[in-house]
């Protein structure tokens, strides 16, 4: 991995190499180089299956992490690249052309985090939410609990515990 | 060489790249497919427009069970999420718990005993075994052999009594934790299971005698829902569906994770990429999946820990990291993306299902100019399960 590394650090600014595993490696590029990044390691270097197309919400940084995971399967490699997009209005180029399969992902992402990918087929439509007008429920600012507790009513005759106190009892009954 | 249609110019395209369809001009009919209906995999729903009894366009709806899984991870532990994983494809929950566990071992450092290893494969083809059942069922359904998914029922109902005494659950086992797997096998499982795959490859010979050669069924099967080879890569096309068109992608060879390199097994490779190789395929499979059950279980350590022990889960904090585990679950690639900022919590999980890629862009592609009648047995070839597209 090392040496595509090197050989992707001469043609485009790249951040530093994070090694999970000998077969999955990491790496940050800029938004403007997202698509020739993703075009040579398509064509020129055999990462040729786009595994997942995913956002990280780092809220205390005011930034989403995108990675797009990539998979050489005659190398036996797994490469992740990471593109830090700023929280608001955050819009990103699309991929579909690259990969058709990456539309789905994008229209996801749009509908989950916020994040337009413009040009991208149907990244308007709704995915899986139906009539949704909160903010998208995968941000962090998102309180699923608030959420539950606004929307749903409260079902009588149902025992509940607190899910850290039952735990505790039954797994360390001693107080460990 | 399967019948490949022109799909380029009917109907027309407007500028914007969208079709040119008129509802109003009495030609195209909108007709939706599930989410109640019979020929539809799991709770989605395909909207299909169709001229004659020729589908124009179709798109797919997901979202009837969404729970946003990935979403309630982030605020419980480590540990609470199990319960919520396995829920994640109800079919074959135990790649969840697989890949789920391992990825948090590999970011905590944890290395599970070697024997749970051994369990931990044993129980992902079990779980193998009992999806293909369901699928062959399903297909088999889908066009008018009931009697299949009867018998292909039956035989998953032995191998749920397996699960039962291995894991003591039948659906959603929770067995396979961070660290190793809960217990190792009852007294007497060996035989038992010895029992169960003797009936069941029983049963499989007379599935193949009834559905593979039944006139019916060839006919409506070989030729359609052909998926061309080239797009593969394009559509992140994986397992099974991409194994029934010659390209031999299976994580199990092309990146071995657990015993995997301990055991004598070739991948299952078809040629037409046609409904039926897949079907084909997934039975071979089946019968491959047996054979692999038995090694396992005449090649495993009897003795031994099978679990390694962990910190305070309630109070297990993981570095800052991020990893990616897959595994080569009956459908496809199957991975865990796993996000972890140092606290005791997750800080993003996200599932990569094969169904995702399979069931909307690809199914959005083959349905095409496809006949009305063959829509729910593509949709059933594609071998898709709804919650790992919605999480």
């Amino acid at each position: 991995m090392h040496d595509l590394y090197a050989k992707l650090k001469d043609h485009f600014p790249l951040g530093p190499l994070t090694e999970q595993r000998a077969d999955l490696s990491f790496f940050t590029v800029g938004r403007e180089h997202l698509r020739s990044v993703m075009l040579h390691l398509r064509d020129q270097e055999g990462f040729s299956h786009l595994v997942l197309l995913t956002a990280v919400d780092w809220i205390e940084d005011g930034v989403f992490q995108l990675t797009y995971l990539l998979n050489n399967r005659a190398a036996c490699q797994d490469l992740g690249v990471r593109v830090m997009l700023p929280r608001e209005n955050t819009s990103m180029d699309t991929i579909h052309d690259i990969w058709p399969t990456a539309a789905t992902y994008q229209r996801e992402l749009r509908e989950m985090f916020g994040i337009d990918f413009p040009e991208s087929p149907g990244v308007n439509d709704e995915f899986i939410l139906e009539g949704w007008t909160g903010i998208p429920p995968y941000r962090r600012e998102f309180d699923t609990k608030a959420f539950s507790e606004e929307n749903f009513t409260h079902r009588e005759g149902r025992e509940t515990h607190d899910p850290a106190e039952h735990m505790k009892k039954q797994l360390y009954p001693d107080g460990e | 060489m399967a019948y490949q249609p022109d799909r380029s110019q009917y109907p027309v395209k407007k500028e914007d790249g969208t079709l040119d369809i008129d509802l109003t001009s009495g030609k195209y009919l909108k007709l939706w497919q599930g989410p109640q209906h019979p020929g539809i995999t799991g709770n989605m729903s395909v909207e299909l427009t169709v001229c004659g009894d020729e589908v124009v366009e179709g798109k797919t709806h997901v979202g009837y069970l969404h729970r946003g899984f990935e979403k309630l991870m982030e605020r419980r532990t480590f540990i609470q999420c199990f319960p919520i994983v396995c829920r994640i494809c109800v079919p074959e929950p135990d790649f969840n718990e697989y890949c789920y566990a391992a990825a948090i071992e590999e970011l905590a450092g944890i290395e599970a005993p070697e024997r749970a290893h051994w369990i931990r494969t044993l129980i992902l083809e079990m779980g193998r075994f009992n999806s293909y059942m369901m699928y062959l069922g399903g297909q088999a359904g889908s066009l008018g052999l009931g009697v299949i998914g009867q018998w292909t029922t039956y035989v998953r109902d032995l191998m749920l009594d397996r699960f039962e005494e291995l894991t003591g659950a039948r659906i959603y086992h929770m067995f396979i934790l961070p660290g190793g797997v809960r217990d190792g096998l009852p007294d007497g499982f060996e035989k038992r299971m010895e029992e169960t795959l003797q009936e069941a490859e029983r049963v499989l010979e007379d599935v193949h005698d009834v559905m593979f050669k039944n006139a019916v069924f060839r006919k409506r099967t070989i030729g359609v829902g052909y998926i061309d080879p080239a797009l593969f890569e394009a559509y992140g096309v994986t397992g099974p569906n991409a194994r029934a068109g010659g390209v031999c992608k299976d994580v199990r060879k092309d990146q071995p994770y657990l015993v995997y390199p301990e055991l004598d097994f070739a991948p299952v490779v078809g040629e037409d990429s046609d409904m039926f190789t897949r079907a084909d395929v997934r039975r071979r499979d089946t019968l491959m999946s047996i054979d692999l059950i038995r090694q396992l279980l005449s090649k495993m350590p009897s003795e031994g820990p099978v679990m390694t022990k962990l910190p305070n889960v309630l109070h297990w904090t993981i570095p800052r990291g991020e990893t990616y585990i897959r595994g080569e679950c009956s459908r496809g690639e199957y991975g865990y993306y796993l996000v972890t900022d140092g606290s005791g919590f997750p800080r993003r999980v996200n599932v990569r299902g094969p169904s995702y890629t399979h069931a909307v862009a690809l199914l959005e592609r083959l349905i095409v100019n496809t006949n009305i009648a063959d829509v729910a047995a593509l949709m059933v070839s594609l071998h898709t399960y709804p919650p790992e597209i919605e999480r």
